[in-house]
């Protein structure tokens, strides 16, 4: 008879923050002293990609959530203030359109096409496509090495489609539902490297169970701008910035990239890195 | 408006729709001549091949066509090297249309006992009457009027089929909902009008095929 008590209460629970989450924002910010406008804050982020933003039972963990969890507190929320909502790339748009999330950290690249729907605060990372290969592989050192080689990437991602019309490479694509696949479809042997962002496949790599079998190349051949999605005309986007100038500033940014890759062998582009973000329009 | 059809300049999307139509044709006619197969097994007088038949139709009816056409890439294909072409692609093509005959089968095989059915237990009885072992009195009399009586039923299992194919993308085969998704990866801000325009493809696609199906079920229907 217990369980179903535990499922009465967690229902409850859940409808009280979903009225809350709904109803609590105007009235809110008087007495806390702190500039909180609403009592909690919505961040999407992704859920299954470890390193940067990953579900691990309900615990949040990767570097846009660290980035996140600076800036909210920079804006006046408590870390139990964050409710962390998962943003599938298909669905980023939409979440902030219509207002079911507050801001994005989802390896986000700011792109003019998006810029037509959202706005964008950042850059606070800037990651380049790169390829994850086994750990042994001296062969593969860049895209032209591909010729031949069975590459994996996300469907519906291009960067796999880039290697070839690119590089001229004629490698052969696989395409996955997700990263899990590829890396293990390489585990299998039959894949020889998987291709995105390159602090994405460190976050991969640096997972436990694939610690020490693959390594990332460290040959970026893109530049990919990560930016915090907000609401078309969101006012956020300066106090955001001056988080991300102070995270980037005080070490925490440096730390957090260093926590979030362990044992990957990855290091970011230091061309490129810490970025300085755009002014807001 | 200009920014609409600049899609269709950068995006393939007839191409796309057309690796869905190939997988459809082929998952049809490999999933019908399996699920003959299967339905013959369940009506046959042959009691392990009616387990097999009932077997085979409970375990792949209730399998999500997702994990069959995974395991065509992760475990066939990754883990156990089957390799059906030469051609890279071709190769999970083929993977990918192996999956959908072996789910769809199973409905197709139901679809027609359904048919088989609506065939009189006396046609059977003079099928063996004037001397006819099981497999001629099943193609001679019972299937061709089975047929006639499954169309209908056929004709929705080639419809989910057509929308099924849209699964194959996680067994690595490039096609519309492949498409779909990376036009609203680099595209979101033409997110509505690119889901309308796949849905619209498969509604042209499908429309035809049901209408198909009601002209020839309204004709072969037998009048009892």
């Amino acid at each position: 008879m217990r369980k179903p008590r535990y499922a009465v209460a967690a229902m409850a629970a859940a409808a009280a923050l979903t009225l809350s989450a709904c109803g609590g924002g105007d009235e809110a910010s008087d007495d806390t002293g702190s500039e909180a406008a609403s009592d909690s804050i919505r961040i999407g982020i992704k859920f299954d990609q470890p390193g940067l933003g990953f579900d691990e039972g309900g615990e949040y963990s990767g570097f846009d959530v660290d980035v996140a969890k600076y800036v909210a507190a920079e804006l006046g929320y408590e870390e139990d203030q964050i409710e962390f909502v998962e943003a599938p790339s298909a669905n980023r748009e939409n979440l902030l359109s219509t207002g079911e999330v507050d801001m994005i950290f989802a390896t986000y690249s700011i792109t003019d096409e998006r810029k037509e729907t959202v706005d964008f605060a950042g850059p606070y990372f800037v990651a380049g496509q790169d390829l994850l290969v086994r750990a042994d592989d001296e062969e593969i050192t860049g895209p032209e090495a591909l010729t031949g080689k069975n590459l994996c990437s996300v469907a519906g991602s291009t960067s796999a489609a880039r290697i070839n019309e690119e590089f001229g490479a004629d490698a052969n694509l696989v395409e996955q539902p997700g990263y899990a696949e590829c890396v293990s479809l390489m585990g299998g042997g039959q894949i020889d490297a998987v291709t995105t962002d390159d602090i994405i496949l460190a976050g991969l790599a640096s997972q436990e169970a694939n610690a020490g079998n693959f390594k990332v190349v460290g040959n970026p051949f893109s530049e990919e701008n990560y930016g915090v999605g907000l609401p078309k005309g969101s006012d956020m986007c300066e106090d955001i910035n001056a988080a991300i100038v102070q995270m980037i500033d005080d070490g925490a940014w440096e730390d957090a990239i260093m926590a979030n890759t362990e044992g990957a062998d990855y290091s970011y582009n230091e061309e490129l890195n810490p970025p300085e973000p755009d002014a807001c329009a | 408006m200009d920014n609409f059809l600049s899609l269709f300049e950068t995006y393939d999307v007839a191409g796309a729709f057309w690796v869905n139509i190939q997988l459809t044709f082929w998952a049809a006619i490999w999933s019908f001549i399996l699920g003959t197969i299967l339905a013959l097994m369940r009506i046959s007088p042959i009691a392990s091949l009616q387990w097999f038949g009932a077997a085979y139709v409970n375990i792949f009816r209730n399998t999500p066509l997702t994990v069959i056409i995974a395991f065509g890439v992760l475990g066939l294909w990754g883990q156990l090297n089957v390799v059906l072409a030469e051609d890279f692609q071709v190769n999970f093509l083929r993977l990918a249309i192996l999956g959908l005959s072996i789910y769809h089968a199973a409905f197709v095989c139901e679809a027609i006992r359904s048919g088989v059915n609506t065939v009189p237990l006396g046609q059977a009885e003079a099928a063996r009457a004037i001397g006819l072992s099981f497999l001629p009195a099943a193609r001679l009399v019972i299937l061709p009027q089975a047929l006639r009586g499954a169309v209908a039923p056929l004709g929705n299992v080639l419809i989910a089929l057509t929308k099924n194919s849209t699964v194959a993308f996680a067994g690595s085969v490039v096609e519309s909902s492949n498409l779909m998704k990376e036009m609203i990866e680099f595209r979101g801000d033409l997110v509505i009008p690119i889901f309308f325009v796949f849905a619209m493809g498969f509604v042209i696609i499908v429309v035809p095929i049901g209408l198909l199906t009601t002209w020839l079920s309204k004709k072969l229907a037998v009048a009892r």
